[in-house]
């Protein structure tokens, strides 16, 4: 049961650190705010999720599994607060996002 | 880098990056206090300075080189100094043969607090911890008598309606949580409080969260509402109240017959007048503290009618 | 595994720092600054498992509340007319790649 509980949380582990890696990939390779602020804040608030559930099942016992349900939760209801506001704030002071008007990368038409 | 705005969101990640060396040498409580003022209400202050002086940078006037060789000069002298200094953290330095060893050894036994941070803090040093919240006290009053807030009681509570029509509409989701969080922000000041002497944390920490806790409602809510919650002379009071509390508790071990800030003979028992003494101390820095950022926040955002 | 982790961690916040310091516009400085802030709640709660003191996991929490204090309140400031983005001093984002 204990080997268990440790595998499963360290393959938590793992994928939470592969979305927040594809997350910080995203921020630098996205052509715009709009693109790179989607990718952040979707990755983030999973990733972050993932290595608390993660942590959680390695380490089940006591006052710390109760402290880290309780970052996971402030992480959850928080995170993606933030990333509305920025969009928010952002559209209404006149940040234009990326329309793909001008490059036509192949498709239907020629 | 001329945006100003742009530097402080470095200054920012700049704190951060400290509170995680602090962390990764294993200083629990310094990493705490780092990561809360450096990094949280620091960068809140600079902004609403900045939101008063404006947002680039003057350009220079003059090109300052004399003094950039001065600096250099005098850096080169005082690494040529320490040079003779023992390495750093060895076990023959001074420090670590004197005064460490007897705070490690007889910390348990003399104050019976397991966090020996906070009995250095505020048992062994307490003279240091009283001239820092004078100091702290000292900053809200200086920003209390070059920026006074204007007295208008009737006026607040007219802005405060209207306001509260303006933000109903613009930041619904915004406004849901804050009102979530608010609590559990609080409460977790409080933890923080009471539960320094047993892990990280402390009076400074825990103001500083009760301060942030204030000035998230006050930006979500907007200005006079904080203001009517809480109220410019409670606030006053409060911050006059946590320096009195610790100079008092100084003047009572006068009294009682032992020197200025010896707990031993608050009670009974001198580990139990340890315990009081850091208790009553804690809870007048925490309070100071708290009341300063508030006055602070207040005073600068008042002064250009920034809702 | 708690180490690989941390690595992983510590690449995406050097990341992040790149895109605060090229960022063109304000937005993605304070994008990248929430983005740091979440990772370094991650990064002290690992570095507390990994040097064996869940203690660090209270500097997790306040840090947290913290991030979302000051980004509420960096967007707040920004709502002032202080701060208007103006669409000819910083380059637009369609110039950028």
């Amino acid at each position: 049961m204990d080997t268990i509980l440790n595998m499963t949380g360290a393959l938590c582990l793992l994928l939470g650190s592969f979305l927040c890696l594809s997350g910080g990939v995203g921020i630098l390779r996205f052509p715009d705010f709009y693109t790179r602020m989607h990718a952040v804040g979707v990755t983030d608030t999973l990733a972050a999720a993932m290595i608390l559930i993660g942590l959680m099942l390695q380490n089940p016992e006591g006052l710390v599994l109760l402290k880290l349900l309780l970052i996971l939760l402030m992480t959850i209801f928080i995170s993606p607060v933030a990333s509305h506001a920025l969009a928010k704030a952002a559209f209404k002071n006149d940040l234009v996002p990326l329309t793909n008007s001008s490059e036509d990368k192949g498709g239907a038409e020629s | 880098m001329r945006d100003l705005f742009a530097v402080i969101m470095m200054t920012g990640i700049f704190g951060l990056l400290s509170a995680s060396f602090f962390v990764v040498m294993d200083a629990v409580d310094v990493a705490f206090t780092e990561a809360s003022v450096g990094a949280g209400i620091a960068t809140l202050l600079m902004l609403t300075a900045v939101t008063l002086t404006g947002r680039s940078e003057d350009s220079e006037r003059h090109r300052p080189l004399w003094a950039l060789i001065v600096v250099f000069i005098t850096g080169g002298l005082l690494i040529y100094g320490t040079l003779d200094m023992p390495y750093f953290g060895t076990a023959q330095a001074p420090v670590h043969v004197h005064v460490a060893p007897r705070y490690i050894h007889d910390s348990i036994q003399e104050t019976g607090l397991p966090n020996m941070v906070t009995s250095v803090l505020a048992s062994y040093r307490g003279f240091d911890t009283l001239g820092e919240v004078v100091v702290i006290f000292a900053a809200g009053m200086g920003v209390l008598s070059l920026l006074r807030l204007e007295r208008r009681p009737g006026f607040d509570q007219i802005m405060a309606d209207s306001i509260f029509y303006l933000m109903h509409e613009r930041h619904l989701i915004l406004r849901i949580v804050t009102k979530m969080l608010l609590p559990f922000i609080l409460l977790y000041a409080l933890y923080v409080q009471f539960h320094g002497d047993f892990g990280p944390g402390g009076g400074f920490q825990a103001g500083v969260i009760f301060a942030a806790a204030i000035i998230l409602y006050s930006m979500v809510f907007g200005l006079p509402t904080a203001r009517r919650v809480v109220n410019r002379t409670f606030v006053r009071l409060l911050a006059a109240f946590g320096v009195l509390l610790y100079g008092g508790v100084g003047v009572v071990s006068m009294l009682k017959g032992g020197n200025f800030l010896d707990y031993d003979v608050l009670a009974s028992d001198p580990v139990a007048g340890q315990h009081l003494g850091i208790l009553l101390i804690e809870l007048g820095v925490g309070c100071t503290v708290a009341a300063v950022m508030v006055i602070i926040f207040f005073n600068f955002s008042d002064r250009k009618n920034i809702l | 595994m708690l180490i690989a982790a941390t690595l992983a961690i510590l690449v995406v916040m050097a990341l992040g720092i790149i895109r605060g310091i090229v960022g063109p516009t304000l937005y993605d400085r304070i994008l990248a600054v929430n983005m740091f802030g979440t990772k370094t709640v991650l990064l002290i709660s690992l570095l507390g498992f990994v040097m064996g003191r869940p203690d660090f996991l209270d500097i997790a929490v306040v840090y947290a509340l913290i991030n979302f204090i000051s980004v509420i309140g960096v967007l707040h400031f920004s709502d002032s007319a202080v701060f208007k983005h103006d669409a000819d001093t910083t380059e637009s984002a369609k110039e950028e790649s």
